[in-house]
């Protein structure tokens, strides 16, 4: 039975985030959760004790919603109920807000005891949310230079996830990137439970680390080795000097396809017996994020058939490769917040040569990142030759167009609309019937443009699904 | 037929040194450079790897995190910083931004009261006040000799300047050096350093084309430079200026 405050949090959280949408303010998750907050602020860690298969924090700079996205699927997949954070609001106020919205009115959770929370939490936030929603499960899937004005350095959030760990009682397990240097070093240490997983593919060594790349050097100020380099800083890791070396896998991808960037195969499991897996999404870097939902998965005890049903039928989280269908125009929705994440959207744009009109669009809000310099560390020169029609939006529109030009992306293709309207149907006319639209925004520009597609395209609000 | 000019640059601790976006000045100078004719040769200079001081006619040092710092400040104290010195004792045109910016400079202390030596090649020192000071964080708008400077600062350390240093430009819009004295960067000779993020050159054409043209003017004694079509650069400079709020 919830106690007394808690229920009267979830009341005030109900109230605040109904009058929120009905304001036409957004979810109103968020809000939601601030209001509970407030009136109870314990609510968030009294929830989710309830949850009958405890709960999973997913977290890195990269990838959070889209694992979150998988990990649900298979859940459901497994017949599992679900609560999770799906609108993407990843601080403690969204997490309690969701856990508020599955509750119902006396405070208690609905259907609880067969449901197991989902939850995308900012790399920030790993701290709290560990110490009060208590996972038995946490997946670090990554970690990139992200938005420098809010964390000031990649070290500073290594150094406060382990920092977290270290005083996490109850000892959850870790679902950990063996591919990215800082995140596999998380699992060091007598008292930690790891799992770890990772790609190994010879095909896809690029032979060196991209620009883009941190976490090259090892503690001990030596630069590793690659023996395979994927992207960014993910690989086959070394340090040749104090030995330190990229974990054995329990979660192992293998013969991974790309195909023209909108589906991936691998493999799975051991390699005579070994599944195949395919997926609807597109993209080496979604092949990290089916890793992570796979190994939580397995870690958590759900079965391999509906792990496998689950990747397989799971459609594009939230803004992430969604589709739409416009005026008889494809359109396909890639989020780009940061360089080595854009890299990885720019490689998958470059499967397929037959997307020749992209809509690209750069704001600068807190969540987009204020400090726009980071396009200059993404490499837009691999898609030079690609587009015809180049169509750039947003408050930094100019800037983007600048790094386009000096990308060697002919200025005669950039067409500069600031005016985010007007620059969607720019780029829907110069896209030819039945073509494809290539669009690449940073997260608030996201939202805004995915509003557009869904009104356009007759699909219903996130939050009514 | 004329011959095509050759301009040499020193990228210093280009994978230390490298984090925001500061590798799109090396760009812009690249495009700026070959559109002219002028050919750009880029040299990395990492850890351990020494140049002589009239090796480079150009020499750029970016931004890095505070790990990276201290590495690079043990290699600076070696032949490196002597290099740098002379280099810009004799003219050669140097550009340092942030983290390369303090470095350049006699010496950085840290949060925790750590003190690292910077190469001396700028009159200058920077001190951290602590993690309770706040970061000066922001768009920024400075006017310059040639006209103003557009870019984004992110910077803990304060840094003061000596009497061999002249500040770079006064504030609009923004912290600049210290938060008070209401200038931005620093010059000696041929030699700035600036906060400015952005990156700088390419939001700021008239800037980079004037290091350029002190390049020249200096090895070829011809400062000459063909102007180019920057319309989609003025425009970007303007979108900067007002993200700073200063238009």
């Amino acid at each position: 039975m919830p106690s007394l405050r808690t229920r009267a949090g979830v009341v005030a959280a109900k109230i605040a985030s109904a009058s929120s949408r009905g304001l036409g303010r957004g979810g109103g998750t968020a809000v939601g959760g601030l209001a509970g907050l407030r009136v109870a602020p314990s609510m968030a860690s009294e929830l989710a004790r309830s949850l009958g298969h405890g709960c999973v924090l997913i977290t890195g700079t990269n990838g959070k919603t889209t694992t979150s996205h998988l990990l649900a699927a298979i859940a459901r997949a497994a017949g599992w109920g679900v609560v999770a954070n799906a609108s993407g609001s990843n601080l403690m106020r969204g997490l309690t807000g969701s856990l508020a919205a599955a509750a119902g009115i006396d405070g208690a959770l609905v259907n609880g005891g067969s449901s197991l929370g989902i939850f995308e939490v900012d790399e920030a936030v790993i701290p709290q949310a560990t110490q009060e929603l208590r996972p038995r499960a946490i997946v670090f899937l990554d970690l990139f230079r992200d938005q420098l004005d809010r964390y000031g350095e990649v070290e500073a959030v290594a150094a406060l996830w382990r920092r977290a760990l270290d005083r996490a009682t109850d000892n959850p397990t870790l679902i950990l990137n063996a591919d990215d240097p800082a995140v596999a070093s998380l699992g060091e240490g007598d008292r930690r439970q790891a799992v770890y997983f990772g790609i190994n593919d010879q095909e896809l060594n690029r032979g060196r680390t991209e620009h883009a790349a941190d976490a090259i050097t090892c503690t001990c100020g030596t630069d590793y080795d690659y023996g395979l380099a994927y992207f960014g800083h993910l690989g086959h890791w070394r340090c040749p000097n104090c030995g330190r070396a990229r974990p054995v896998t329990q979660v192992t991808a293998r013969d991974v396809d790309l195909a023209d960037g909108r589906r991936l195969a691998f493999s799975i499991g051991a390699p005579e017996k070994g599944t195949r897996l395919t997926m609807g999404l597109g993209g080496l870097y979604n092949v990290y994020n089916a890793l992570g939902a796979i190994a939580a998965a397995l870690a958590l005890g759900i079965p391999e058939d509906a792990v496998v049903r689950g990747i397989t039928g799971a459609g594009a989280a939230f803004g992430r490769q969604e589709a739409f269908q416009v005026d008889g125009r494809r359109v396909e929705v890639f989020l780009g917040k940061n360089p080595a994440g854009l890299n990885q959207v720019l490689a998958t744009l470059a499967l397929d040569p037959t997307r020749k009109t992209a809509l690209f669009a750069l704001n600068d809000g807190i969540a987009d990142g204020r400090d726009v310099s980071w396009i200059w560390d993404a490499d837009y020169e691999v898609l030079s030759r690609q587009f015809e029609h180049v169509i750039v939006t947003g408050i930094r529109a100019e800037e983007m167009a600048l790094r386009l030009k000096y990308a060697e992306w002919p200025e005669e293709t950039l067409v500069v609309e600031p005016d985010m309207t007007a620059a969607l149907d720019r780029a829907l006319n110069l896209t030819p019937d039945g073509g494809c639209l290539s669009v690449v925004p940073t997260y608030t520009a996201m939202l805004l443009l995915r509003e557009m597609l869904a009104r356009k395209a007759g699909t219903k609000e996130y939050w009514h699904s | 037929m004329s011959e095509d000019r050759l301009l040499r640059l020193g990228h210093l601790y280009p994978r230390q040194m490298n984090i925001y976006g500061d590798r799109g000045n090396i760009t812009c100078l690249g495009r700026r450079c070959r559109l002219r004719d002028i050919r750009l040769e880029v040299t990395d200079l990492g850890p351990g790897q020494s140049f002589a001081a009239d090796e480079f006619d150009l020499l750029f040092m970016g931004g890095a995190q505070d790990h990276e710092q201290r590495l690079v400040a043990e290699d600076l104290a070696g032949t490196k910083g002597e290099s740098l010195r002379a280099a810009v004792e004799s003219g050669a045109v140097f550009l340092a931004v942030c983290g390369g910016y303090q470095l350049a400079g006699y010496f950085y202390r840290g949060a925790d009261g750590e003190e690292l030596r910077g190469a001396g090649a700028l009159d200058l020192h920077t001190i951290h006040p602590g993690d309770r000071a706040p970061r000066l964080i922001g768009n920024l708008v400075a006017t310059w000799e040639g006209g103003e400077l557009a870019g984004f600062e992110n910077h803990g350390g304060r840094t003061y300047l000596g009497p061999a240093s002249v500040p770079l430009a006064r504030v609009i819009k923004g912290f600049g050096n210290d938060g008070a004295s209401g200038f931005e960067g620093a010059r000696r000779l041929n030699a700035f350093g600036t906060y400015l993020h952005g990156p700088l050159l390419p939001k700021n054409a008239v800037f980079t084309d004037h290091l350029i043209a002190l390049a020249l003017g200096r090895k070829y004694g011809d400062a000459n430079l063909q102007p180019l079509e920057d319309d989609l650069e003025t425009r970007a400079h303007a979108a900067a200026v007002r993200a700073a709020g200063a238009r």
